[in-house]
């Protein structure tokens, strides 16, 4: 990314926080992200005046009134659309699109396909919280079967979208997962996605604790997490457990993962590798659920393959076809 | 230039003809028009002309709804509009004749191709008799000729399959029209080697096509049905001219008015739909003057990849149709809200819903001036023609830039495929209104006003030191951060009418078209009725009436005057092509007390629709001409 070469390494964290008083329940996952994109942004220098964050609707949408960058907050799930016309006005901002289950994949869903295929150069951050927050609790499009919510009384009945997959789908050229109180696995998420020049999408797995609290438990949770998550690294074998022992391998003859202790044959992640990240981006309980760089293989972005020019003559143009000459 | 207006011996001369070209949707109709209507601008006529396509994009061959024409007003003078009623009708087939015929004035012309009247094809329209054999044709005069062997023998010598030598037809007719007028060649055949550079048989095939019409005119085979006309040069001012469709005038004008306003590059985002797709196809061939074009996932993300872009310190520029423009509501209202500029284009078409998607209506300005939810006020203008296009998207530019605000452009279906001469501008005599990005730190805040326009300053994200946060939640007056202060919402929501409403001194005062400010009648229109409503008005003073025409092309804020204008006048006609809207507003506005008169099929107003309404009658029944609306 062209802007990275642009720093300032004197900002701390604080600096990149507003003015603004944070309105976030307390407890709420988001101060640990909004901890963490400070951070990452102290640590990678960014330029204040030339980082935008845009945002839809939702909670974490009053993100970008907590940053002392630009910031855009929109209209619910347009911020992808909004964030493009951005980048195709000024191609050098540096771009972070702040977005929710709801809004990312439910109302702005159509608008999350697109500008992932088209591989705009943005940085994506999906709160994954598995709930209407704002509106007061209603499931969302990543809630579990059997949710019970204002509006799901009996549970609800639909299969919830795998964040992640759905941005493998689209054709996402970078796709990494964390969680909110990971905070160092979390930082170096977003360092790594910024440094991925087009769309990087990251799912962070955000525990709303007022409407969908401890959701994650069975992932997050101390004691479950060694067995529960499997942390991937690039050209690292797939281990976890506590002491590593456990790790994923191709079941033979299938194309499917299967937990094996730890041997020489368990996998060795490939972050360029498209179908193991489908694969990876897929694991849920029982098997422990992947987190880090899923997939990251760059091409070039959107908005650097626009051509546009500016000295065309205006007065060629309005003569460019056939004229004839009135004469007095 | 055309030489051969003089009159030969025998050619009769018409101060102005309507002409159109009918046939199946594959039998080239528009290119004939097209190319009809250049070699009638060469040879220095006024004109005006109106392309007719179905819906359809290959529609079974031979059948009504397949038919495809273009109408062709030209002459000396008065050609305001493509015409009511038509003089010489080219009917390519019985399904072209069945649709088109009723147009025809009694005594027109009516030149068919006898080859394409059997049976399938006469089954096909309906026909139970062949029309040509019987007398239900006896009140037009009745061109028959086999132009479909004439073409055949005339391309022989190429070598074309009978199915290529077919599509030469319509060349073998417009060879023919363009004799019956003294129209020239030369620009037809220079086009015909362009078009098929590649192909240079086709063009040689095509080229004797149009020769053997003319020439077939020329040696006057049936001299005693056929006779050569002479239509009078028009009158015009001097200079140099071309021919402009309101998506070509829409288009340049646009980049005019990024030029004048000193903007680096325009965004145009749209998503295809009819008719407003033109605009961005003919955009999307203009990168080399700041233009990026974007063809968004749908209506929404175009409008808000838009509105991103004039955040970032483009000009951002959205166009649809109406059913695209209700879904770019939500993102006017965040436009609103943050007050950037954004510039949409509606060219408005026959609905609801989808509706009829190739015909034009003036059926939006409600949703324009009030479709969005709470209070939520923007600038609304209206081009009065193709050429007008140009210059109301160059003041689009202006009051977006200046008043930091959305304004929607009302063209329509119409406006976007008619054609008109233009006399071309020179650049260096455009205006010119550089815009001013905030870059002093030093007192900002996001909604500091200008005093005078009540605009808020234009930052570009990547100016040091100013930092800041908008977005659709409401905001402080005066320190533009969230607030649901009630008494700041009031505040708020005045200061975003009062803007608005400011424009209207910063544009001209409302004009009478044509006529006094004091007389009985004013007819008021607005868009593209105006060469329809100034031609009728025009008549009915020739006979004595009492009568002016107001044309108005600012529909938010209106001029400033126009309530004491309206109040002049005994009474207040209002002719629109819906079911009564801008005369509503006129009423809500200034309590006035106008009388609607719409017109709701989906063509446009003729000039007699207006004379009729005009001497008191009652439009013609014939045309159905809308609900006859006594809106309001």
């Amino acid at each position: 990314m062209t802007v990275t070469t642009i720093t300032d390494a004197q900002l701390a964290p604080k600096d990149y926080a507003s003015d603004q008083e944070v309105r976030w329940c307390p407890g709420c996952g988001d101060y640990a992200i909004l901890k963490a994109v400070q951070k990452a942004c102290a640590d990678m220098g960014l330029v204040r005046e030339r980082t935008v964050f845009v945002s839809g609707i939702g909670c974490a949408a009053r993100f970008p009134y907590y940053m002392s960058t630009y910031g855009f907050h929109t209209v619910h799930g347009r911020a992808p659309a909004i964030a493009t016309g951005i980048k195709l006005a000024n191609p050098d901002l540096d771009v972070w699109v702040m977005t929710g289950d709801g809004d990312g994949l439910s109302i702005g869903g159509n608008h999350m396909l697109h500008v992932l295929r088209r591989n705009v150069d943005l940085n994506i951050i999906l709160f994954n919280n598995e709930i209407y927050g704002l509106t007061k609790g209603q499931y969302s499009p990543t809630s579990r079967r059997g949710t019970r919510s204002p509006s799901t009384p009996l549970g609800s009945i639909e299969n919830p979208v795998s964040a992640c997959a759905f941005a493998l789908g689209a054709g996402a050229r970078f796709v990494a997962r964390s969680i909110d109180t990971l905070q160092v696995h979390l930082i170096a998420t977003l360092k790594r996605a910024h440094a991925h020049g087009g769309a990087s999408f990251v799912e962070i797995l955000q525990n709303c604790v007022v409407f969908n609290d401890a959701v994650f438990e069975n992932i997050t949770g101390k004691e479950v997490a060694p067995d529960a998550q499997v942390l991937v690294e690039h050209g690292k074998p797939l281990l976890f457990g506590k002491n590593k022992e456990k790790g994923l391998r191709l079941k033979p003859g299938k194309l499917e993962l299967e937990i094996v202790p730890a041997a020489p044959d368990v996998l060795v992640h490939d972050e360029t590798n498209r179908p193991l990240a489908q694969l990876l981006a897929a694991l849920e309980p029982p098997f422990p659920v992947a987190m880090g760089v899923l997939y990251c293989n760059p091409a070039t972005s959107y908005e650097r393959e626009v051509v546009v020019g500016t000295g065309g003559s205006l007065d060629a143009l309005l003569n460019s076809e056939r004229t004839w000459e009135v004469v007095p | 230039m055309a030489t051969s207006t003089v009159p030969r011996p025998g050619r009769e001369t018409r101060d102005s003809v309507v002409i159109r070209f009918a046939g199946d949707s594959g039998d080239g109709m528009q290119v004939t028009g097209s190319q009809f209507t250049l070699e009638t601008a060469l040879a220095g006529s006024d004109f005006s002309t109106f392309p007719d396509f179905p819906a359809e994009i290959r529609a079974p061959t031979g059948t009504t709804f397949g038919v495809s024409a273009f109408q062709i007003h030209f002459g000396g003078t008065n050609v305001m509009t493509p015409g009511d009623a038509v003089d010489v009708l080219v009917a390519m087939n019985p399904a072209a004749l069945t649709v088109e015929v009723s147009d025809l004035k009694v005594g027109g012309t009516v030149i068919v191709d006898t080859d394409a009247f059997n049976e399938r094809n006469l089954k096909k329209a309906g026909y139970a008799k062949n029309p040509l054999e019987d007398d239900s044709l006896a009140k037009y005069q009745v061109l028959k000729f086999d132009i479909t062997k004439l073409t055949a023998d005339a391309v022989k010598p190429h070598g074309l399959s009978s199915r290529e030598a077919h599509l030469c037809r319509n060349m073998w007719a417009l060879g023919l029209l363009l004799w019956m007028y003294g129209h020239e060649r030369t620009a037809t055949i220079e086009w015909l080697n362009r078009k098929f550079a590649k192909k240079p048989v086709i063009a040689a095939a095509n080229i004797a096509a149009l020769n053997a019409g003319h020439a077939f005119g020329e040696t006057a085979e049936m001299a005693e049905h056929m006779v050569g006309y002479v239509v009078p040069k028009a009158a015009v001012q001097a200079g140099r001219y071309r021919t402009v469709s309101g998506t070509e005038g829409l288009a340049w004008g646009l980049i005019a008015g990024l030029r004048a306003a000193g903007i680096e590059k325009m965004v145009f985002a749209g998503y295809p739909i009819t008719p407003a797709s033109a605009l961005l196809h003919t955009l999307a061939n203009l990168r080399a003057y700041g233009v990026v074009t974007f063809q968004a996932e749908d209506e929404i993300a175009a409008s808000g990849a838009a509105l991103g872009a004039s955040y970032a310190g483009a000009l951002g520029v959205t166009s649809s149709s109406g059913p695209g423009i209700a879904l770019k509501t939500e993102m006017l209202g965040l436009a609103i809200a943050t007050e950037l500029p954004l510039i949409v284009i509606d060219s408005q078409r026959a609905g609801p819903s989808t509706g009829m998607p190739t015909k034009a209506e003036q059926s939006d300005l409600f949703q324009a001036v009030h479709g969005r939810n709470a209070d939520a006020p923007l600038a609304v203008l209206a081009p009065t023609s193709t050429a007008d296009c140009f210059d109301i998207a160059i003041e689009a530019v202006r009051l977006a830039t200046k008043y930091m605000t959305p304004v929607i452009v009302l063209s329509d279906g119409y406006l976007a495929h008619a054609a008109e001469p233009w006399l071309i501008p020179r650049e260096a005599e455009l205006p010119r209104f550089p815009v001013t990005y905030r870059t002093e730190p030093e007192g900002f805040h996001p909604f500091l006003r200008d005093p005078d326009t009540l605009a808020r300053p234009w930052v570009k994200p990547g100016t040091p030191q100013l930092e800041h946060r908008i977005g659709g939640l409401e905001r402080d007056y005066d320190s533009g951060h969230i607030s649901y202060d009630p008494d700041n919402h009031a505040r708020m929501t005045k200061a975003r009418a009062d803007k608005i409403a400011g424009i209207a001194n910063d544009i001209p005062l409302q004009g009478v078209a044509l006529g006094e400010d004091h007389v009985k009648l004013a007819v008021v229109g607005w868009g593209s009725t105006f060469g329809a409503l100034y031609r009728a008005v025009q008549i009915a003073r020739d006979e004595g009436l009492d009568v002016s025409h107001i044309h108005v092309r600012y529909l938010s804020p209106f001029p400033r005057n126009l309530g004491d204008l309206l109040r002049r006048y005994d009474r207040v006609l209002v002719p629109e092509m819906n079911n009564g809207q801008l005369v509503k507003l006129l009423r809500a506005e200034y309590l006035v007390d106008a009388e609607g008169f719409s017109k709701v099929t989906g063509k446009p107003f003729r000039v007699t629709d207006i004379v009729q309404r005009i001497r008191g009658g009652a439009p013609p029944p014939s045309e159905g001409s809308g609900l006859g609306g006594e809106a309001g």
